[in-house]
This record gives C-alpha cells, sequence and structure tokens, in this order.
C-alpha cells in the first residue's frame, strides 16, 4: 500500500529537467488534483492565479539556465505561516480576515529558490489538536480512508502531499503535529531540531516547542526542503548560529556501523500490535544492512504527556493573550467598555480546545499553582531532555513507532480531551527534548492503513535522519 | 475534585472568557481528569534539578542599534476592527464624571 505514494519531485525535477513537462503544466495538474478531492477540505486558500503566473515565470528561467534550486516544486503551506498580503486564518474565526504584511522566513526561502506556493492549508485551530478536526473551517480527511482522521495539527499539509496535490509543504511541530499526520497518511514528516528553521512569520503557539518542517512523498525531497529553510535569521533569535550541512550528501543508502537504539519504554504496553510488528521489522532490516540495534532506556518516557501539556498550554495561554480585539482580528459588536470587547471578542473567536488549553494552561501558571505545576514541568523537562541526551550518547539514533496507533475514526476522541492527548505518547519528547524527529512509513495494518516509524537524532544531526529515514524507505518499498 | 465551578470562574476571569453553567461543568469535569492525570509528576523528586526553559544552547545576540525599515503604520492599521488616521479605536476606557 506503500506503493501508492505520488511522484516525488526528483521524479518531477528530471521530467522538467528531459523537456518532458513544463513547471505550469504540473501546477495545472496540482490545481486540479486540488479540486478533484475537494471533500478532504486540505486547503484554506488556494492561489490558482498567482501560483500559474509564478510557474510561468520560473519556466523562463529555467529556459534561461537561471532558475533555483527548488525550479517546479510545488509547496503547500499550513495556514500558521505568513504570506505577504494573504490571509493567515490559523482555522480560526478570530483571525478570519487577518492579511498578513510580511512574509515567513522559510516561505520567503522557498520562493527564491523557484518553489511555487500553490496554497494555505487546514490545521487544528491554532495548532491546538491531534486530528485536525477543530478547525472552524471544518475536519480535514485522511485520504487512505476518508472515515478516519488525517491526525493533526498539521492535517492539511500532510493530505495535500499524501493526495498529490503538492510535492511538498510546510507544517509546523510543536508536539508532533508534522509527523503523526505523516504517520496516519503514509508520507515522510520532519520535525527539525528546535532552532534549525527561523519562525519568523510563524504565528506562535508554545515558543520553547514550535519548529517548522516539510512533508514530502520521499526522505531525499524532505532534505531537499530543509537544506533551503534551515539556517540563522537574524528576525528570530531563538534560530541557532550552527552551519547547515550539505543533506543530499547524507543520503548514502549505506547504515553499516550505524547504532540504532531500541527505547524500552516505547514498545510497552498500549501499543497496537500490528504498528509493534512494522517498526520491529524496521530494525530487522536495519540489522541485516549492517546497523548495529541496542537496547536503550528513556527512563522518564512516563512523564512526558503530563509535563509537555502543562508547559505546552501554559506557553499558549500566554501567546493566546494577544488576541483582544484591539489591534487585529475579530472584534465583538457593541461592547460597552474595554474588558467586555476583550472577553466577548476572545470568547466568541475562538474554539472550544483553544478555550480549554487557554484555560488549562492559565490554571498552571496562576498565583498558588506556579510551583506545583508550571516550574515541576520544567523540571521534569530537564529529566527528560538527559535521558535523551544520555542514550544518544550510546547511539546515532533511536527508532520508534510514530504514533501508537494508525489512524482513529473521525469523531472517535474529539469528546475525550486526555485520549487525544495521550495519542501524542511517542511524539511529544522529542520536543520536550529540542531533539530532531522524522516519521518515514514503514507498512500497513490489517485494514491497510498506514504506519510509522520514527527516527530521532541528537539536536543538529539531522544528517544521520535521513541516511537512516532513506535506507528504511528503500528496503520497506523492497 | 481539586477544581471547583469557582476556580474555573476566576480562571476564566483571568484569561478573559466567559462560558455558559453548562459549559463550566463540563470544564470542571475536564480540567480535573487532566490535572488528575498531570499530579502523576508529584512522584518524582525533583530536588536539585534545574528547570529547564530553553532546549539548545543560547547566547546573547548583539546587533548595532540601527534604524532599519518595518511595517508601515498604514500596513499596521490594516487589519484593526476600528481605526483612526493613526490610532487604534477602542471602546472608551476613562468615564466621564
Amino acid at each position: 500500500m506503500v506503493t501508492t505514494r505520488h511522484p516525488t519531485y526528483d521524479q518531477t525535477r528530471r521530467s522538467l529537467d528531459g523537456e518532458e513537462t513544463t513547471c505550469e503544466a504540473t501546477v495545472s495538474a496540482s490545481l486540479a488534483a486540488i479540486e478533484r478531492r475537494k471533500g478532504l477540505n486540505a486547503f484554506l486558500t488556494v492561489f490558482a492565479e498567482r501560483a500559474l503566473e509564478r510557474a510561468r515565470m520560473v519556466d523562463r528561467k529555467r529556459a534561461e539556465g537561471r532558475a533555483g534550486r527548488l525550479a517546479g516544486m510545488i509547496v503547500a503551506v499550513k495556514d500558521a505561516l505568513c504570506m505577504r498580503n494573504e490571509r493567515v486564518t490559523c482555522a480560526s474565526r478570530i483571525l478570519e480576515n487577518f492579511v498578513s504584511p510580511y512574509d515567513a522566513t522559510a516561505v520567503e526561502r522557498l520562493e527564491r529558490e523557484d518553489a511555487v506556493l500553490i496554497g494555505k492549508t487546514n490545521l487544528d485551530e491554532f495548532a491546538m489538536g491531534s486530528s485536525t478536526e477543530n478547525s472552524a473551517f471544518g475536519p480535514v480527511r485522511n485520504p487512505v480512508d476518508e472515515s478516519r482522521v488525517p491526525g493533526g495539527s498539521s492535517g492539511g499539509s500532510c493530505v495535500a502531499v499524501a493526495a498529490g496535490m503538492a510535492h511538498t509543504a510546510l507544517g509546523t511541530d510543536t508536539g508532533g503535529s508534522i509527523r503523526q499526520p505523516a504517520s496516519f497518511c503514509g508520507i515522510v514528516g520532519l520535525k527539525p531540531t528546535y532552532g534549525r528553521v527561523s519562525r519568523y512569520g510563524l504565528v506562535a503557539l508554545s515558543s520553547s516547542f514550535d519548529q517548522i518542517g516539510p512533508f514530502a512523498n520521499s526522505v531525499a525531497d524532505a532534505a531537499r526542503v530543509l537544506q533551503v529553510i534551515a539556517g540563522h535569521d537574524p528576525r528570530d533569535a531563538t534560530s541557532a548560529h550552527v552551519p547547515v550541512p550539505e543533506y543530499a550528501d547524507s543520503i548514502t543508502g549505506d547504515v553499516r556501523g550505524v547504532r540504532v537504539g531500541l527505547p524500552r519504554e516505547a514498545f510497552a504496553a498500549g501499543l497496537h500490535a500490528d504498528v509493534r510488528a512494522a517498526v520491529v521489522r524496521v530494525a530487522d532490516l536495519l540489522r541485516d544492512a549492517g546497523a548495529e540495534i541496542l537496547d536503550v532506556t528513556l527512563p522518564h518516557s512516563a512523564y512526558t504527556i503530563s509535563t509537555y501539556y502543562i508547559l505546552m498550554t501554559a506557553e499558549a495561554s500566554s501567546n493566546l493573550a494577544r488576541y483582544d480585539g484591539a489591534r487585529y482580528g475579530y472584534r465583538a459588536e457593541g461592547a460597552r467598555d474595554l474588558t467586555e470587547m476583550y472577553v466577548r471578542s476572545r470568547s466568541e473567536g475562538f474554539g472550544p480546545e483553544v478555550k480549554r488549553r487557554i484555560m488549562l494552561g492559565t490554571y498552571v501558571l496562576s498565583a498558588g499553582y506556579y510551583d506545583a505545576y508550571y516550574l515541576k514541568a520544567q523540571k521534569v523537562r530537564r529529566l527528560i531532555q538527559n535521558d535523551f541526551f544520555d542514550a544518544l550518547r550510546r547511539v546515532d539514533c533511536l527508532l520508534l513507532p510514530t504514533a501508537p496507533t494508525t489512524a482513529f475514526t473521525m469523531g472517535e476522541k474529539i469528546d475525550d480531551p486526555l485520549a487525544m492527548y495521550l495519542s501524542d505518547v511517542y511524539t511529544v519528547s522529542a520536543n520536550l527534548a529540542g531533539v530532531p524527529a522524522i516519521s518515514v512509513p514503514c507498512g500497513t495494518d490489517r485494514e491497510g492503513l498506514p504506519i510509522g516509524a520514527q527516527i530521532i537524532g541528537k539536536q543538529f544531526d539531522e544528517p544521520t535522519l535521513f541516511r537512516v529515514a532513506d535506507t528504511v524507505e528503500r528496503l520497506v518499498m523492497q | 475534585m481539586p477544581v471547583t465551578v469557582q476556580d474555573v470562574e476566576h480562571v476564566a476571569h483571568l484569561a478573559r472568557l466567559s462560558f455558559t453553567a453548562e459549559e463550566k461543568q463540563l470544564l470542571t469535569m475536564q480540567l480535573n481528569s487532566i490535572l488528575l492525570y498531570m499530579e502523576q509528576l508529584n512522584a518524582l523528586d525533583t530536588s536539585g534539578v534545574e528547570p529547564l526553559s530553553h532546549v539548545i544552547e543560547v547566547q546573547n545576540v548583539f546587533r548595532p542599534d540601527q534604524v532599519t525599515p518595518g511595517v508601515s503604520r498604514e500596513e499596521a492599521l490594516r487589519n484593526a476592527p476600528a481605526h483612526s488616521d493613526e490610532y487604534f479605536k477602542v471602546p472608551k476606557v476613562i468615564s466621564e464624571r
């Protein structure tokens, strides 16, 4: 079932270079695919005219031999990233009519290399959710089985790639929002190291976790996107001053001598049998290919969800305080004073999950609870990060499932927030530790639903992730 | 039940949110179940552990104090629900005597 994947950018690039197609024709085909599968609700805005115009310009540049590194790559962008003079809604009523005055750095860098941006994609409101059911503009459906969720919160970006509407897409990953949907839809999803990609122009959710990353139909395509968007940006002071290596060089197909750790805790109770079998098979394939498979332990694994949701909601409640109806966004009509304007604008503009997380975050930060929840969670975060640093001293990377199950049914968890939070059990730890992680398809369950294997590496060691994930991709497809 | 409806009302006030009576009941229940799960952290001894607030090594960033182009006033006001030529407009804050 993994072979249902759509053309990679590498394939399109060869067709472009061989003059078998044009960028304009590729964009037209992409627009047709978006139209044909409108019911998936992947896009909030489609740039039909703008994209075709860009495509014609890229075709001219190609003819003149001066096209950029991503010439003709069709990219969809999560609607939490700013594009100048376009709406950025975060799938919320409160930002429904907000038009961005500038480009996000990641967007700007893609356009500079002649990628064609095709549209803005649907998400859980303010990226809060694991199913893309929390959008104010309706849920997104999984293209593999439309009765199921695509995962979240970057569901629209993931579906755009999984359904052949774009070569790649930008998502954001605060606690798994790129990797978990990639796993549910059978594509590649990368969360880079915290600070690897500038967050300038990304609407802030939880600033100590948020990271922008690519969805793609191949590991090589994900590497091509990261190559362009990674690197320090003076406009984001938290973007790292760490040189960006040549990622294509790491895709060698050779994993001999690579030490891969299997975290014992990740294969314990609660893991779907088919998911376990698929990931264990990946370990066997890697061993046969010459990698060394070792058992490792992450002793504080049981505490990741609690720690994550305390810190994430605290940061989100603070970041979302700016939506008050005064300077931008939705304002309730007829308020008699300022406080009433704040309260009614926020209460009418935010959806239920956003309000729930603001309440939880405000609670854990409020007088009398700060030490017991927020400060405690910051300390446990240190212990969790130390677990990763210790394990990654013994091995080069970790291998574990991306999600404990395959895609669940729409509506299944929407009324039980805790059950929804627990579906992030394997993804939040990489965000807590600030390490990079990638999800790569590794088979299907007995119902034909995709399964993702997750590879987690050392900070700024994306090359090892690409090397191992690319090998997994080749071995699984054989 | 550690969190009461009164707590929910207090936190809602801090967050500048309002809820119906039904929503408050549901939120009280949901916050209690989530916080009860989070209580597990209390089982961990974290004495002597330094809180982690930034996951990568960072250094202070210095730059010359120079004027660079930014968002213009017109652009900054473009998304405002109500504005004059120079200011954001909001309901009256100070009442007349």
